[in-house]
């Protein structure tokens, strides 16, 4: 089994761009990639591509082939869709096509138009992530999903809105020097309490934004880096997934991700490491309360105690172990196929010190990226780690 | 798209026999309970799986009131969203007075106890599985 490199990574800016296509925004970020990785096209053996809505966005089907073309390579390529953790499954099929050995050079990412279909539009789209039977003809909506999880946490655990405002006061702070940021601005406790509620308990704050946007990723084996002196400071180590019923009803838990509890531990066990070894962590923030069930399936805090980590200054630039130094989903954005790949170049780039946020955890040297799919009955778990 | 105009086999039937008073789940023969349409039991893979009469009433485990609707649900906001724990299985559906009299989130709790009924959406006219405080 070979080493994993991260070779390159690229992404287009987070935000609205609803004139922009897919095939043009997967373009540009895979063009940053290649451009970051110094690799050529035509060593690319694979390409494994995110996206969720993209038939109903753009009327457009069999999109593997269409992004392949957008980039400039000549590789098989396929699509993953596993709603919002579409690129973090993809990202997954590429590290263990590298460590296989079928192949030495993945490109990897994912793009969502989003913008075009508007606030209902999208609000219905997203909706097809969910049971379309059980949940969907109910009425259940993304962000009421989220607000029934987040319901049911604050009745097992306690917890307050205050709690959650916390979350998305520091991943708008992240964002703040975040250039590919869809919010670069601050808010207060008291602006995100006031905001009007979109399914109570949660409010406008408490969620991601309509995005459109792109990521990529250059992966390479170690021995292709070593051959072609690609400079690849970071290595993907390890790799989980975790799944569960589709519908929340038929959890086992409502107020818990098991999903994200398998992929986080066979991640770990993957790379050989816990939990206290995790120095820096990009999470699925989809809804403020996401990024706290994130913390307690990580294994960070134990279930009940993630809510006033944000509060308490664990989890900000300055605390002990920064959560989303990226601006999350909150506040970077959340183009749903093309975030699980971008959780990855945010890590590659905090690790290589490179990103504007760097220097909030200048000795860092294993981070981990957490994608969720749905209301978390699918999530991808990667670890990240400077290689000496 | 929540609007279906075909006829979905299992679920349809088992909304259907919920609005004639006779709400059943499916078990198997460990005591796992499951909706249709199911052939295999999603927890132990067994087959034989049995129709059980629903409780004639159950918890509210959580819930949301949404004020943020698509649009196949957009004259109804703000309306009460919940999952409710009848045993061995739990619903999705929307909490209303069985009198027709508006509720909102404040009068609904977690522990409450409602009955499962068949209402219609007021913005598409489609079935909708309804819980109604007891």
């Amino acid at each position: 089994m070979t080493g994993v490199r991260i070779a390159g990574v690229g992404l287009t800016h987070f935000g609205e761009h609803p004139e922009r296509t897919g095939r043009d925004l997967f373009a540009e970020a895979s063009v940053a990639a290649f451009d970051d990785a110094g690799v050529d096209r035509d060593d690319v053996e694979e390409l494994y591509y995110g996206n969720f809505m993209g038939e109903l966005a753009e009327h457009q089907g069999h999109q593997g082939p269409l992004m392949a073309e957008a980039a400039g390579v000549r590789a098989p390529a396929t699509r993953y869709e596993s709603a919002c953790a579409s690129s973090g499954t993809a990202v997954r099929q590429a590290v263990k096509d590298v460590r296989n050995g079928e192949a030495d050079v993945v490109l990897v990412g994912g793009a969502e138009r989003m913008n075009n279909l508007g606030t209902a539009g999208t609000t219905e789209a997203l909706a097809i992530a969910a049971d379309d039977l059980f949940e969907v003809r109910a009425g259940m909506t993304f962000p009421g999903a989220y607000a029934l999880m987040a319901r049911a946490y604050f009745d097992e655990y306690g917890g307050s809105k205050e709690d959650l405002a916390h979350v998305a006061v520091k991943n708008h702070e992240n964002a703040l020097p975040n250039e590919f940021a869809q919010f670069q601005r601050e808010i207060t406790v008291e602006e995100a309490l006031d905001a009007p509620t979109v399914a109570s308990p949660l409010g406008l704050y408490d969620a991601c934004p309509i995005t459109d946007g792109a990521s990529a990723a250059v992966l390479v084996s170690e021995e292709y880096a070593a051959e072609h002196d690609v400079d690849a400071p970071v290595s993907v180590t390890g790799t989980g997934q975790g799944g569960d019923r589709m519908a929340l009803q038929g959890r086992g838990h409502l107020a818990r991700t098991p999903a994200a509890e398998r992929a986080a531990e066979e991640a770990y066990a993957d790379a050989g490491v816990d939990a206290t070894d995790v120095d820096v962590a990009e999470v699925h923030d989809c809804f403020t309360i996401a990024e706290v069930l994130a913390l307690e399936a990580l294994d960070f805090y134990a279930p009940g105690e993630g809510i006033g980590a944000a509060r308490r200054g664990e989890t900000t630039r300055d605390g002990d172990r920064p959560v989303n130094l990226s601006g999350g989903l909150k506040a970077k954005g959340h183009p749903v196929g093309a975030t699980g790949t971008s959780q990855v170049v945010e890590m590659t780039r905090i690790l290589r010190g490179d990103h504007p946020n760097s220097d909030a955890v200048p000795d860092a040297d294993l981070g981990v990226t957490h994608n969720a799919g749905g209301t978390v009955a699918s999530t991808t778990v990667h670890v990240l780690e400077v290689e000496e | 798209m929540t609007d279906a105009d075909y006829h979905d086999e299992g679920y349809d039937d088992w909304l259907a026999a919920i609005e004639d008073g006779d709400g059943f789940y499916l078990e198997c023969e460990n005591g796992h309970g499951s909706l249709p349409p199911r052939r295999v039991c999603p927890d132990c893979g067994a087959t034989d799986l049995a129709e059980v009469p629903l409780p004639d009433a159950g918890e509210v485990a959580t819930f949301t009131e949404i004020a943020v609707a698509p649009p196949s649900f957009e004259d109804e906001t703000p309306y009460v969203t919940a999952v409710v724990d009848f045993g061995p299985v739990r619903l999705t559906g929307q909490v209303r007075n069985a009198d027709g009299t508006e509720l909102v989130g404040d009068d609904v709790d977690v522990g409450m106890t409602v009955a499962p009924a068949v209402g219609e959406t007021q913005t598409t006219g489609e079935r909708v599985l309804v819980f109604e405080p007891r």
